[in-house]
């Protein structure tokens, strides 16, 4: 029998090109489009000569940004805190409580309907709720709303992938008389990582949305919520864009860093990106 | 001594009967091979041995032991249709799964698994991941896997099914080797007559509804079979023998009518 590796497909090696998943020419087409995008916006503005309270020129914007850049920073930093917060908090309570869910499935049968169907709530309509359960001024308000929003996604993703394990994996564990703690740890939670970080990419971005959108109820002033709100009623739209500007930016830059921890923590999955 | 013992098992799923009054006697060192039609309970009978299916009732001894003793002492390693193998971890990892269940130390591990690798001619893909290999290769690794752990009993599952042809007559060799090197006893599951006649030393004939043996034939062709065994006059015979049990009962020499 032949022993050759070379009929088989190569080890997959590491490095940058790996972790971002394409080489850099792949990128060009999007680049492409993000440039002519912004040329086209800019352009039909100054053509149809729109008022800046409608939508402000792409130069504009970003002029502004540069300009108030320190304050648009604190007030990004403050709220992508909140985000943050709530994204950690209510992702690490949804993991615990799915593990709970798949270890005892009596639990899970009892509990499961009401967590789809309270996933079916527009939580947010809470945060005028929570902003009175701790003060307006507090992080906690927002960290709360983004934690509820981050929860379902992660439960049921989690859940889905503890549960959707091999049956014949499981009997293999058995015949080795594995216990409940060397199953979940060595079967399902592996099985489980892909669904988890689909789970967790979702609530990246839900958890800048709640810590945004609470803001407008009512927030810290050097919030980034309050900011763009207020800067919207006083006319300074340049400033309000280049707020929502820059609640986009941190909203990728948290999705990206989950995209990146996923890359070095699946390393062994066949790449769907090659 | 017998690897093991089945004495007056039955098991029932609900309404259904899968085996019904199951005596089997297994001595060390066979090759015992179960073959009969979908349905006729060569899966959950081999399930019933390795305590992962209990039985209604009678009882099931394991390297003189209850069968769930047996399993908690791990004394067999178990292969399926499918390889199931870990996507997450390489070759070398899946080997040493039972080792780290076990306890073992880490170079008692890797020396092991060094060793059969060696055993399933695999050395150099240690590092390689699951999806990397060949189906053929993957139930070699699913093999190396369990008898890594020294298991005096191997139980297989329909291991080759899924295989084409060729590579599954290439892997029935790999195996006769693979048990005489490592001296273990193995209770196999096919579907097929050629390959339960090439590699056993007895062929458990089941039949179905409620699964039961209707016969066990012993295969004496000599050992160690080769190439040349599935061409003998005597093989042959075996295999009429074992086709002829398993359609005793069924009216197939009837031709078949073509209504038009």
């Amino acid at each position: 029998m032949s022993t050759t590796p070379a009929a088989v497909q190569p080890v997959p090696r590491g490095g940058m090109a790996r972790l971002v998943g394409r080489r850099l020419t792949d990128w060009i087409p999007a680049a492409v489009v993000l440039v002519a995008t912004i040329g086209l916006w800019e352009g039909l503005i100054r053509a149809f000569d729109v008022q800046a309270f409608l939508l402000p020129k792409p130069s504009a914007i970003a002029s502004t940004f540069w300009d108030t850049r320190s304050e648009l920073w604190h007030a990004g930093w403050f709220t992508f805190q909140e985000a943050l917060g709530g994204f950690v908090l209510g992702s690490g309570l949804a993991i615990l409580l799915a593990l709970v869910l798949a270890r005892w499935r009596i639990l899970g049968t009892a509990f499961m309907p009401y967590a789809i169907a309270a996933n079916a709530i527009p939580i947010i309509a809470f945060a005028p709720i929570t902003n009175t359960w701790f003060s307006p001024l507090d992080k906690s308000s927002k960290i709360t709303i983004a934690a509820v929003l981050c929860f379902f996604p992660v439960l049921v993703n989690t859940l889905r992938g503890l549960t959707s394990v091999n049956p014949r994996a499981l009997e293999l564990m058995d015949s080795y008389a594995a216990g409940q703690f060397e199953i979940f740890r060595r079967v399902r939670i592996p099985t489980a990582l892909p669904f988890i970080f689909t789970g967790l990419k979702v609530a990246t971005v839900l958890a800048m949305i709640g810590a945004v959108v609470g803001e407008y109820f009512g927030g810290a002033l050097n919030a980034l919520g309050v900011l763009i709100l207020s800067r919207a009623r006083i006319f300074e739209f340049d400033e309000a864009w280049a707020g929502i500007f820059l609640a986009c930016l941190l909203g990728i830059a948290l999705y990206i860093a989950v995209a990146a921890l996923e890359r070095l923590t699946l390393r062994w999955v066949p790449s769907t990106s090659e | 001594m017998s690897v093991v013992e089945i004495k007056g098992v039955t098991k029932r799923f609900g309404e259904t009967t899968a085996v019904q009054g199951i005596d089997l006697e297994i001595e060390e060192r066979e090759f015992v091979s179960l073959i009969g039609p979908s349905g006729c309970g060569k899966s959950t009978l081999l399930r019933i041995i390795g305590d992962l299916i209990q039985p209604t009732s009678g009882s099931a001894v394991v390297n003189g032991k209850p069968a769930r003793q047996a399993r908690i002492d791990r004394d067999y390693g178990i292969v399926f249709q499918d390889a199931v193998l870990y996507d997450w971890r390489t070759v070398a990892k899946n080997i040493a799964l039972p080792l780290e269940l076990a306890r073992w130390d880490r170079r008692r591990r890797s020396a092991k698994v060094r060793e059969m690798l060696e055993l399933v001619e695999l050395t150099g893909f240690e590092h390689h991941h699951p999806w990397q290999l060949s189906g053929g290769m993957q139930q070699r690794v699913s093999i190396a896997r369990a008898l890594s752990f020294d298991p005096a009993l191997l139980l297989m599952d329909e291991p080759f099914g899924a295989l084409d042809e060729m590579t599954r007559e290439r892997m029935n060799m790999e195996l006769l080797r693979i048990w005489e090197a490592s001296g273990s006893t193995v209770v196999f599951v096919t579907h097929s007559i050629s390959e339960a006649v090439f590699l056993s030393t007895r062929v458990v004939v089941m039949s179905p509804r409620p699964g039961r043996i209707s016969d066990v034939i012993a295969i004496d062709l000599p050992q160690p079979r080769t190439a040349a065994t599935r061409e003998e006059p005597r093989f042959f015979e075996c295999v009429t023998k074992v086709r002829e049990a398993l359609h005793l009962g069924r009216d197939l020499d009837r031709p078949v009518e073509v209504t038009a």
